[in-house]
């Protein structure tokens, strides 16, 4: 088979315990070094904590697996300093579309709304995006193990210690927190004696990546019962360096070892592509998946995240996506912990805000499978009916259900938000994942989502109202709380009444379309609190700054 | 009033954030009436859903144009 892709090959070293009987303490391990892993290593040095992580291999993802990554994991990612790798090297797309039978029935176009700086949705194999965080957790000083294989695991309610294997030997570690991102097949949950319940979806899928010059569009096409592959399901997708994603259903009869061998693939893919056009095989795999979580993502001094925590199916991209996102929501709340600005509790909201994303997350996914695998044949009828409509009627096509996209989560049923006063409608309520916005800094050009984030932050919205001097002086004292809160003034374009800048601390953004304001429902006066992982804590129309601290402790477990 | 072929499901009350929800909600409805019933049982299930929902709109030009919309093509 054909390699567009050079695995590097990480270095292992001799780690420093063999030479010593002394068990050494350190404050965080992550067990896992694919995205999630890496994404929460990377966190956790940006947040200042010193991290080690422990992976069993020594490169990154064999194949490219998760392919699809959703403009919420780009402004995570953004955030960790490698957004724009991501964006040049991968694919852009917009434009879905969906086949039944002989005809397109319909096609979609995500139309990403303007103004915000990340696209909708990136295709990009999973290898590349490793490779960049990797190179990011070396940069930032994450003390990478790699070809550390954890064996077991004895967790205590304040703290862990883990069994490692090396080439040199074995030796133990303790941790006061364990970051758990050991995959799908996590040994730490198993070890643990914790289960991950739901179900095994009866079907299997060929995945082929192959290498071609085509002229096909970056569209994601997606048919049920094609010509070329009748009775089931298949899909082509555009990765970076002209590889393609095909994806095709195959039933539960089928035999893997059969259906991965190349005489009975090829044919498959020569069928898809309609023609005589040239090709190479990259990289082939037969998969079942399941749709399953654990029941709590916390344990003591044990976070699960990632495939670890929870799985779904592949329709909607809402594998890795979620993964990411649960390590956001991780790593400033265990920060707070750690230097004992927050109880301990403060993480089992980590738990209950994942478990409903995840229970989001495996909805949806169900959904998805349910509609592309019918599992009786009532269903299959409806399915059909729905698809033969859905070329003439539009209520049809938003049944069609071939996956929903990943996006994230309202952490709406968390104790961690104020609630709204009156004067606001919907919009960007507290647990909303921030909206981005255009806005510039000292006459320089800046998304807002640069400007927050890490820390807590409040908007301020000034807009064109004259700014009292006594209530910048009461924002900004807010700076210096234990656990600080740094305000950005929101002004309207060509607002001549810029306050003096009397402190470091007052940031001024100008909302340079409107559009800011427009997103955020703001009238002067109006103030945003937002976490550190850029969602919505609280907001009002006329805070006091009692009001501010109350929900900064809200939001920290400290009310 | 024509048929309404747009978009039409919610549910009283209930704020949605993505506009697939409220008719995924439906769709898994409709397919949970169906589970572990025979394909006789559920061809019964299905003629007594349409005289109940036909009943409910009651307009025959709306069930007229219905009708045929779902009998073109078959």
């Amino acid at each position: 088979m054909l390699s567009t892709y050079t695995y590097p090959k990480y270095r292992y070293t001799r780690p420093p315990e063999l030479q010593s009987a002394d068990i050494r303490r350190v404050p965080l391990i992550v067990v896992g070094g694919g995205p999630v892993g890496l994404a929460a290593a990377i966190d956790a040095r940006l947040q200042g904590l010193p991290v080690v992580l422990l992976d069993d291999d020594d490169t990154v993802s064999v194949g490219s697996r998760g392919v699809c990554y959703a403009k919420r994991s780009l402004e995570i990612l953004d955030q960790l300093g490698i957004a724009d790798r991501v964006v040049e090297k991968g694919v852009s797309w917009n434009v879905g579309r969906t086949f039944f039978r002989e005809s397109e029935v319909f096609s979609f176009n995500l139309l990403p709304e303007p103004d915000h700086k990340q696209p909708g949705m990136v295709n990009l194999q999973q290898y590349y995006l490793e490779e960049y965080l990797v190179t990011r957790a070396e940069e930032l000083g994450v003390e990478l193990r790699w070809k550390n294989t954890v064996t077991a695991i004895q967790a205590a309610p304040d703290g862990v210690r883990l069994s490692v294997q090396t080439r040199d030997g074995d030796y133990n570690i303790d941790a006061d927190w364990l970051i758990a991102a050991d995959g799908a097949k996590s040994l730490l949950r198993r070890e643990m004696g914790l289960e991950a319940e739901g179900t095994v979806f009866q079907d299997h899928f060929l995945i082929a990546d192959i290498v071609m010059k085509a002229d096909f569009p970056a569209e994601r096409w997606f048919w049920f019962d094609p010509p070329f592959h009748r009775h089931q399901s298949a899909l082509l997708h555009k990765q970076a360096d002209h590889v393609w994603r095909l994806d095709f259903q195959l039933g539960w009869d089928a035999d893997p070892v059969e259906e991965k061998k190349l005489e009975n693939v090829l044919p498959r893919i020569m069928a898809m592509l309609g023609d005589e056009r040239e090709f190479e095989l990259e990289w082939v795999s037969v998969y079942t998946f399941q749709c399953r979580r654990m029941h709590e993502f916390r344990h003591d001094r044990v976070l699960f995240i990632g495939d670890a925590a929870h799985q779904v199916s592949p329709f909607g991209a809402r594998g890795a996506n979620s993964g990411i996102q649960d390590a956001n929501n991780l790593i400033w709340k265990l920060k707070l912990v750690i230097e004992e600005k927050a109880p301990e509790r403060l993480l089992d909201s980590f738990s209950i805000e994942r478990v409903a994303a995840a229970d989001e997350n495996l909805l949806n996914s169900t959904r998805s499978t349910d509609f592309i695998t019918p599992k009786s044949s009532t269903s299959k009828l409806f399915r059909n009916a729905v698809l033969s409509l859905a070329q003439y009627h539009p209520f049809a096509r938003a049944l069609v259900n071939s996956g929903r996209l990943s996006v994230p989560t309202y952490l709406t049923d968390t104790g961690l938000n104020t609630p709204d006063d009156a004067g606001f409608d919907h919009g960007m309520s507290p647990g909303a994942p921030m909206d981005d916005a255009p806005v510039s800094v000292e006459g320089q050009p800046s998304w807002l989502l640069n400007e927050v984030g890490g820390n807590f932050h409040l908007l301020y919205f000034g807009l064109t109202m004259e700014i009292p001097k006594a209530m910048v002086n009461l924002l900004t004292s807010l700076a210096q709380d234990s656990i600080p809160v740094i305000t950005l003034l929101i002004i309207s374009p060509d607002t001549a009444t810029t306050p003096e800048k009397g402190s470091e601390t007052l940031r001024v953004l100008v909302d340079i379309k409107g559009v800011m304001s427009t997103r955020y429902a703001a009238k002067p006066g109006t103030v945003y609190l937002i976490r550190p992982d850029q969602h919505v804590a609280a907001r009002w129309r006329q805070p006091d700054v009692d009001q501010i601290r109350a929900a900064v402790a809200r939001a920290t477990c400290n009310d | 009033m024509p048929l309404n072929v747009t978009p039409n499901f919610y549910e009283p009350g209930k704020h949605y954030v993505r506009s697939y929800s409220p008719g995924d909600d439906f769709y898994e409805c409709l397919i949970e009436t169906h589970r572990d019933l025979t394909d006789a049982e559920s061809a019964m299930v299905n003629a007594r859903l349409i005289l109940l929902l036909a009943n409910h709109i009651g307009d025959l030009s709306v069930i007229r144009e219905a009708l045929a919309a779902a009998r073109e093509n078959a």
